[in-house]
């Protein structure tokens, strides 16, 4: 069989290209992964990292499912249980979306309704769906669930058409977020790939292509503002081609929603929803120089050598590269070089060459030396503060690809193509930065690293921290939770990875829940310095657990401020508050995971004594209130938002 | 092509579908096959599709009977293509 990548301009949707193929051996493989208890998730999540057929996933999907009903942990796999509402049959798409799940750090366990059953299981407070406590709902209904009847030439028809498709999808979401108390992940409409008239379809209304795109316009506006999230069907439909993507033939055969070609595809994509609402999209993209972001070798063929200019056909190519990397970098991806290149002479492009998009100052690390690749990449993951799977590599060199995978199987390396043209293409249709929010923080996040690296080298020239410390001139600002903060405390809860205490992840709603919840002390925390404003870094809730007794139920913080002492001012803030509601005791817990042993002995440090340590690994610690004593980091502390106001210099 | 390629790639269909190694036989039906159900039946009528490059309609898929039937319906569609 040929790989995707030979018939890139073909089927790179299709054969989810940017993923390696599967060994020849897959099945067997598969047969052997769970013969062993250790690092089962591990294995899963290996194995679904490549490109596989409906068959594979099949496969794969039977082994998790297994793994799951024996009670096997998973870990790290991160347990998802998603809930699917369909007018079609979800046999063939569960497993695609099972194995494809696994692919980013999920172990998805579906439950779906009886065929045809999407209004009835949703309404029913004892319906399966509804009994079962879900993370989220996939509304994967398609143009034949909604009750759009072409109307044609009838506006007004045409408009209650569209009203009542709406108020059956309204009638869903709002029962299952009244009985299941979860957010729902909501499917727009693939247009049929049939039309009408032809042309006048998008002209005259009530055509059933009109419908559906009024329809899909609603359903965006909707989701705005909302907790529910949008799987964008239409648009990915549309991609791919619409009399690809239905198939008539398997639609009569099976009742299967779309061509099963596209099962890998669309499970892939369903994951990656899944992954940006538990906080696992990736944050950072690792660029190779040479042959990736110019043609040729700048060591070699020197400035002018290099191809990249308007009005050649290769040099364009990767210019398109470079201002999808800007994009990319706009809407808060960060962006670093890793390059095995003299530095000056690495350098020299971004510098000296007319034509370059890319500028050194879009670069939070540049790192152009001889060390190989995966030092390198371990080194840009310290220097950023950012985890090894939040990272991208593009390279366009396989033995540099195959190393990074091997050596370092967190980060994401997509396989590129051999034409330069399709660069750009293939690392957006992998899919790396989806994202389920867009704040205006996001904005800005590319900024906040770079600072935060500039922070470091100015940490370099003070041999005193408290001189260091001093130096950045922060202002700490603490509030309670309120609804202006609310979409990015949540973006935080389910982002955290590092300095996250329980890591606990929380849903919008639930936020909005524990904000009104008189037994819950909330606070958000944000830091400004001499740098610039750092936005919200740090959430705390803690829970009354008895009358006198705060449990810390989550305390996470960004690693931007990691080692300046704000846990310390945030304690003390708690500790202040604490005092105020007659509380004696708090009890903190740290839940290992994977990725926030960096907070091991955060209770610890900040005087708390150990009370029992859980056997799987979780320790608890409690502090006594009034004996407590903090050393605050050296900063401006401003309040607002809470009963009593004030304004101290700690 | 020739028949006993037909079914050196049946052979390999199966396999992948049953998620077992399979040489089957003419004779062949899906009673005799444990999980060949008709889930397993559609990924099956899809997966010999895309390995041969041909479609099947549902009247077609419906008379089937045996994996006999099977290959000869393939042998006259993949002679049909050339």
């Amino acid at each position: 069989m040929n790989s995707g990548i030979d018939a890139v301009g073909l089927r790179l949707y299709q054969s989810l290209c940017w993923l390696p193929r599967p060994p020849g051996d897959f099945a067997a493989r598969c047969r052997v992964a769970l013969t062993t208890e250790a690092e089962s998730g591990k294995q899963l999540q290996s194995l679904a990292s490549h490109a596989l057929d409906e068959n594979d996933l099949h496969r794969l999907a039977q082994l998790i499912t297994q793994a799951q009903a024996s009670g096997r942990s998973l870990l790290p796999l991160v347990p998802f249980r998603l809930g699917i509402l369909s007018n079609a049959t979800t046999s063939f798409v569960i497993p695609a979306l099972i194995a494809s799940a696994a692919r980013h750090g999920i172990a998805v366990e579906c439950v779906s309704c009886a065929y045809g059953q999407v209004v009835q299981e949703a309404l029913s407070a004892d319906s399966e769906i509804n009994r079962r406590q879900l993370d989220a709902v996939l509304i994967a209904v398609d143009y034949r669930g909604y009750p759009l009847t072409s109307t044609v030439g009838d506006i007004a028809a045409a408009g209650e058409s569209v009203e009542r498709a709406l108020a059956q999808l309204h009638t869903v979401r709002s029962a299952i977020s009244a009985n299941n108390r979860t957010l729902c992940i909501v499917q727009n409409l693939a247009l049929p790939a049939e039309n009408l008239f032809g042309n006048l379809d998008e002209v005259v209304p009530g055509t059933l292509r009109s419908l559906i795109q009024e329809f899909n316009r609603a359903i965006a506006q909707s989701i705005a503002g909302s907790k529910d999230v949008l799987f964008d069907v239409a648009g990915l439909a549309s991609t791919v081609g619409l009399a690809e993507w239905h198939s008539p033939d398997q639609w009569n055969l099976a009742k299967l929603p779309f061509s099963s070609t596209y099962l890998p595809l669309y499970g892939e994509h369903v994951a990656r929803i899944l992954a940006a609402l538990r906080g696992k999209s990736r944050r950072c993209l690792i660029t190779d120089l040479d042959n990736t972001l110019w043609g040729g070798v700048i060591g070699d063929d020197g400035l002018e050598g290099i191809l990249l200019a308007q009005g050649d056909a290769t040099g364009e190519a990767y210019l398109s590269l470079q201002r999808y990397l800007l994009m990319l970098r706009q809407r808060g991806v960060v962006l670093a070089v890793s390059s095995k290149n003299t530095d000056a002479i690495a350098r020299l492009p971004f510098r000296k060459h007319p034509e370059m998009l890319l500028r050194e100052e879009h670069f939070a690390v540049f790192q152009a030396n001889w060390n190989d690749k995966a030092s390198n990449i371990k080194a840009i993951s310290d220097e950023l503060e950012l985890g090894l799977d939040a990272m991208v590599l593009l390279d366009d060199n396989p033995a540099e690809r195959a190393l990074v995978r091997e050596l370092l199987p967190q980060v994401a390396v997509p396989e590129l193509p051999d034409d330069p043209a399709f660069y750009a293409r293939v690392l957006n249709a992998a899919g790396y930065f989806e994202a389920v929010t867009f704040s205006g923080e996001d904005l800005k996040r590319a900024d906040y690293y770079q600072d935060n690296a500039r922070r470091l080298n100015l940490q370099k020239q003070f041999t005193d921290v408290e001189e260091y410390l001093a130096s950045l001139k922060m202002v700490i600002s603490f509030q309670p939770f309120d609804e202006t903060g609310r979409a990015r405390i949540t973006q935080l809860i389910n982002k955290s990875n590092q300095f996250n205490l329980t890591t606990k992840r929380y849903t919008e709603p639930e936020v909005a829940a524990a904000e009104a919840d008189p037994d819950c002390f909330t606070l958000q925390v944000r830091v400004a310095d001499v740098f610039g404003d750092n936005g919200m870094i740090s959430v705390v809730m803690c829970r009354k657990s008895a009358k006198d007794i705060w449990e810390i139920d989550t305390w996470l913080m960004s690693c931007r401020v990691i080692g300046r002492r704000v846990e310390n001012s945030v304690l003390g803030e708690i500790l202040d508050h604490a005092k105020r509601a007659g509380i004696r005791k708090l009890v903190g817990k740290h839940v290992p995971t994977e990725r926030n042993q960096v907070v091991l002995q955060h209770y610890e440090k900040l005087g708390f004594q150990r009370v029992a340590s859980q056997s799987d690994g979780t320790t608890v610690w409690e502090l006594d209130v009034n004996a407590a004593h903090v050393n605050p980091a050296p900063a401006i502390v401003q309040r607002s938002g809470f009963e009593v106001t004030e304004a101290a210099k700690a | 092509m020739e028949s006993d390629e037909i079914y050196r790639r049946l052979n390999d269909v199966f396999s992948s579908v049953f998620d077992n190694p399979m040489v089957i036989s003419p004779e062949l039906t899906a009673d005799e096959v444990e999980g060949w159900d008709s889930l397993r039946h559609v990924r099956l009528i899809l997966t010999v599709e895309r390995a041969f490059g041909i479609k099947f309609s549902a009247y077609e898929v419906n008379k089937l009977r045996n994996v006999g039937q099977l290959a000869k319906l393939i042998q006259d569609k993949v002679g049909a293509k050339v």
